[in-house]
């Protein structure tokens, strides 16, 4: 294993200093490097380059078991790795459903194999994700997977007894119960936010209110119970605004938002085409603003990206026929950067909590997010704030290519990826590894 | 112009050419012999996901009368088959060479994405996607409206037009809304609040949920199918309540002023929404509209494919 | 860019093929005349008004569009319909006389027939040109002429009447290139 000094950038905090990997940790770091082992290390330019702790991604779908076409946990990795991601977080809605130990387990393993990034397989709540029976959540976190974030993301977990159980369920080991916040009464058959636009477009709508009160409903569940609960991709201003009132009074709530949920509004459907069709949708302008200042405070904890990979066919016709979900490993950085950098609203060092440390924290991945520490695995992603590059979906490592911002110049390249002290990316490019694929 | 996929998309000077081309043509249709060369070696496709005998043959008449050939295809688009069939179908047309496709389907959009892939280079005319629009019934709908109500010149300044019943699923309103308010009619939609969709005060109309109260001050009322299967998403209660309240029956003839007119865009629901009386009474304009949609068919075939294809000529959409 | 026509000459020309319609048909009896827009309409109304001097009595006239009949419709950007008003009575069974400025390829007057056959069947059909230039490409002749115009096919012939144009004059031009 080669030793590295990333040399010439800054830290999240704003210092100058150059940082010396060895052995696959953090050995030092100074603005000159004083290690006598560092005069034989490979040098990593990070002139104009922010050096920050590599990203943890809470949600992630890698389609592996059941939907290889669209991804793999290998591709995915990929995707992630370019996008700055040193770990993330399997979604457990694949084919068959992550419920037992044997199926986390599984993607546990291919994660491991493919050694790009840490996959931590997320458990199902439920049974088949059918709502209705637990899921041996204790199987599954007593799995090598190690598992414990659960969520029947894709489903609501709607029966609050059910919802309540898990939560209590799951203080045993720590656990947290992500919920995907969508009553599906109110949604069913849903195209896209329930609005102005959707009335003109002739598109059933998928009002706020079916998120804001399974929100409202849980944080109290969470609060009744004592246990931990987390908001997956919150969407709506109502939303954010239960969640802030749920904080301020010591219940235990964290929250994600999505990168596309920071840009992009329910106009875009105007087009009808299905690139924007994602669930939970992409709603109003006053939507995307309150998230903004939700992110910026604290309210959302983190960004996790709800990366959904799907095939051409998914995506190449009518808006009803297709399938929900758009890329989001490999562009984050970039909208986050555009979105909250850009305008002011938070600094590299809150960009460094919200996509690492945090999400850290409430999946329990105690090797990640540790900041750029020494004695830390050397997980570490170094930024070009002032490097804009083209979305290009013919480029990317993701298997499929449903980017919304195909043809869009975004501001900000992830130049380079450590994971546990290995470069993943380099110049931008994946590094073709020995063990890699 | 290309294509023709919504109302929304019309100019006031593009509906008004629309209308007095139909005219010409309702003259043709009058005349001893109905056909004209004028589409001769043109392929006019129906693709048809939805089924629709009476406003497929509408267009099957249409274009014959131009002298062009029609082929018919009649797809049911299933849920479980995707959209592979709408990409795969247009492709294969293409291939075959179709000058312009209909579309009728189950998608809203379902036009627009059509006519904006790359899978068909034809004009594409939208027949009804969806809950979003039907344009040709709109504009057969105001030509209607100004044969009877204008002596068939002009626009529809100064009239005040009803539309009533399921506004929330229906494309006929949509695109109704859009032309008629262009034109320059006053538009009333009436509807039991679950009927009338979110946002509906940024349209062009006014709303009221009492039918009796408006049906003096219009020119023509516009009764919308209304299904029963809405029952069962709690819509409304029962099928009498709905009649109650929102069906045109004798007692609501009453209500209308002299010349006013009765239209429906078929099929109708007789009993629910509108009784055989009304539908049937002499005010009722709803076989003329039948025969009027032809007439504006033939207008929207002709404006977008007589000329040479790709050029814009000042005379043409 | 000559004067073939001017004023005079063409109010001259038609008063001539005034008499000389009433001379072949024996008389206003069963005469119709239909202009093809726009300005064989106008002078459909001149010749009507002409002959109803000269009788002291009104004929049926009629306007005939011939755009949905025309053979040349996909090269051509797009043309907007103009009405066809059917002259008082039809024109089954009568003679129809149609009235146009210019008479050249033959295609116009063979859209017309089309487009006469449309409305009923006359008993005849009869042309009145104010100017044939030649080079028909159809075998198609006419039965009234204000006059005769050789020219060459790079000539253009232009015919203004003061209804529209403000003035009454053929001229023609040659049409470089």
């Amino acid at each position: 294993m080669s030793d590295y000094v990333i040399h010439g950038g800054v830290l999240a905090d704003g210092r100058k200093a150059d940082v010396f990997i060895s052995e696959g940790r953090i050995a030092e770091i100074d603005i000159a490097i004083s290690n006598p082992n560092a005069a034989k290390a490979i040098r990593v330019d990070a002139s104009n380059c922010v050096v920050l702790p590599g990203f943890v991604d809470l949600h992630t779908h890698l389609r592996e078991p059941g939907r290889e076409d669209s991804e793999t946990v290998a591709s995915g990795s990929r995707a992630g790795a370019k996008g700055g991601f040193t770990a993330v977080s399997a979604m457990a809605n694949t084919f068959p459903v992550a419920d037992t130990a044997g199926v986390v387990e599984q993607v546990y393993a291919l994660g491991q194999a493919t050694g790009i990034v840490d996959v931590f397989p997320i458990g199902a709540v439920t049974q088949g994700l059918a709502g209705q029976a637990l899921a041996e959540l204790g199987a599954m976190a007593d799995s090598k997977a190690r598992v414990r974030v659960f969520s029947d993301d894709g489903n609501c977990v709607f029966d609050p007894i059910v919802m309540r159980r898990a939560l209590e369920y799951v203080k045993k080991f720590d656990g947290v119960i992500a919920q995907h916040a969508q009553d599906p009464h109110l949604t069913k058959d849903a195209q896209m936010n329930e609005g102005i636009v959707s009335s003109r477009l002739g598109l059933k709508g998928w009002p706020s209110v079916a998120e804001e009160s399974i929100i409202a409903r849980d944080v109290l569940l969470a609060d009744h119970v004592q246990s931990r609960v987390h908001i997956c991709h919150v969407t709506t201003s109502g939303g954010v605004e239960i969640i802030r009132w749920a904080k301020a009074r010591g219940i235990q709530v964290s929250a994600e938002v999505t990168p596309h949920h920071l840009l992009l509004t329910d106009e875009l459907a105007r087009s009808y085409d299905p690139i924007y069709k994602v669930n939970p949708p992409l709603r109003t302008e006053k939507d995307v603003m309150a998230l903004r200042e939700g992110l910026a405070d604290g309210t959302i904890d983190i960004v996790a990206t709800d990366h959904a990979p799907h095939s051409a066919e998914s995506k190449e016709c009518e808006w009803q026929a297709a399938a929900f979900g758009m890329l989001g490993l490999e562009t984050a950085l970039s909208i986050v950067a555009s979105t909250m950098i850009n305008t002011s609203m938070m600094s590299w060092s809150d960009l460094a909590d919200r996509m690492s440390t945090a999400p850290a924290r409430i999946g329990g991945y105690s090797d990640h997010g540790q900041s750029l520490r020494i004695g830390a695995s050397a997980h570490v992603a170094i930024v070009n704030p002032t490097k804009s590059w083209k979305v290009d979906r013919d480029l990317v490592a993701s298997r499929s290519r449903n980017t919304p911002y195909h043809g869009m110049e975004l501001p900000a390249s992830v130049i380079a990826t450590f994971y546990k002290g290995i470069p993943t990316v380099l110049e931008s490019q994946l590094v073709r590894s020995t063990n890699g694929i | 112009m290309r294509h023709l996929l919504s109302a929304a998309d019309l100019t006031y000077s593009q509906a008004i050419k629309i209308l007095d081309t139909a005219q010409e043509m309702a003259r043709v249709s009058e005349g001893p012999v109905k056909k004209l060369p004028t589409l001769r070696g043109r392929t006019i496709v129906n693709l048809f996901f939805e089924d629709s005998t009476r406003t497929r043959i509408s267009f099957e008449a249409a274009a014959k009368r131009l002298s062009a050939d029609v082929i018919n295809f009649s797809a049911k688009g299933s849920s479980t088959s995707k959209g592979e069939s709408l990409k795969d179908t247009a492709q294969t047309l293409q291939a075959m060479g179709a000058d312009a496709v209909i579309l009728r389907h189950s998608a809203s959009g379902a036009a627009q994405r059509l006519a904006s892939s790359h899978w068909t280079t034809g004009s594409v005319i939208n027949a009804g996607d969806g809950t979003h629009e039907h344009p040709t019934q709109a504009l057969l709908d105001a030509f209607t409206i100004r044969q009877h109500l204008r002596v068939s010149t002009g626009d529809l300044r100064g009239l005040t037009i009803a539309i009533v019943g399921d506004i929330l699923h229906s494309r006929v309103a949509r695109s109704n809304v859009h032309l008629l308010s262009l034109l320059g009619a006053q538009v009333i939609l009436v509807a039991p609040p679950t009927l009338l969709p979110l946002g509906v005060e940024t349209w062009p109309v006014q709303i009221s949920y009492d039918f009796d109260a408006v049906l003096p001050l219009v020119d023509a009322v516009m009764m919308l199918r209304v299904q029963q299967e809405r029952m069962n998403d709690f819509f409304f209660p029962t099928a009498r309540e709905y009649s109650h309240y929102y069906g045109l029956n004798a007692d609501r003839l009453g209500l209308l002023k002299p010349n006013a007119i009765i239209m429906h865009p078929g099929p109708m629901n007789r009993g629910l929404e509108i009784t055989a009386e009304c539908a049937d009474s002499a005010r009722s304009v709803i076989l003329e509209q039948v025969a009027n949609g032809v007439s504006v068919r033939m207008a929207v075939l002709y404006l977008l494919l007589a000329g040479a294809p790709n050029e814009v000529g000042d005379q043409g959409l | 860019m000559s004067v073939a026509l001017s004023a005079v000459d063409i109010s001259r020309a038609l008063t001539r093929i005034a008499h000389e319609i009433l001379e072949r048909n024996g008389g206003p009896d069963s005469i119709v005349l239909m202009g093809i827009p726009t300005r064989g309409a106008f002078l459909a109304s001149r010749l009507a008004k002409s002959i109803a001097s000269i009788e002291g009595r009104e004929i049926p006239v009629g306007t005939l569009d011939i755009t949905l009949h025309r053979d040349d419709l996909r090269l051509r950007p797009l043309r907007a319909l103009v009405p066809t008003m059917t002259p008082l009575g039809g024109i089954e069974g009568r003679n129809v006389v149609l009235v146009d400025d210019v008479l050249f390829s033959g295609r116009t007057i063979r859209a017309a027939l089309d487009a006469l056959g449309e409305i009923g069947r006359p008993k005849s059909v009869q042309l009145a040109a104010l100017v044939d230039r030649g080079h028909r490409e159809l075998p198609i002749r006419a039965d009234y002429v204000g006059k005769n115009l050789p020219t060459s096919k790079q000539q253009s012939v232009k015919v203004h009447l003061s209804e529209i144009d403000g003035v009454d004059e053929v001229l023609v031009e040659s049409t470089e290139g």
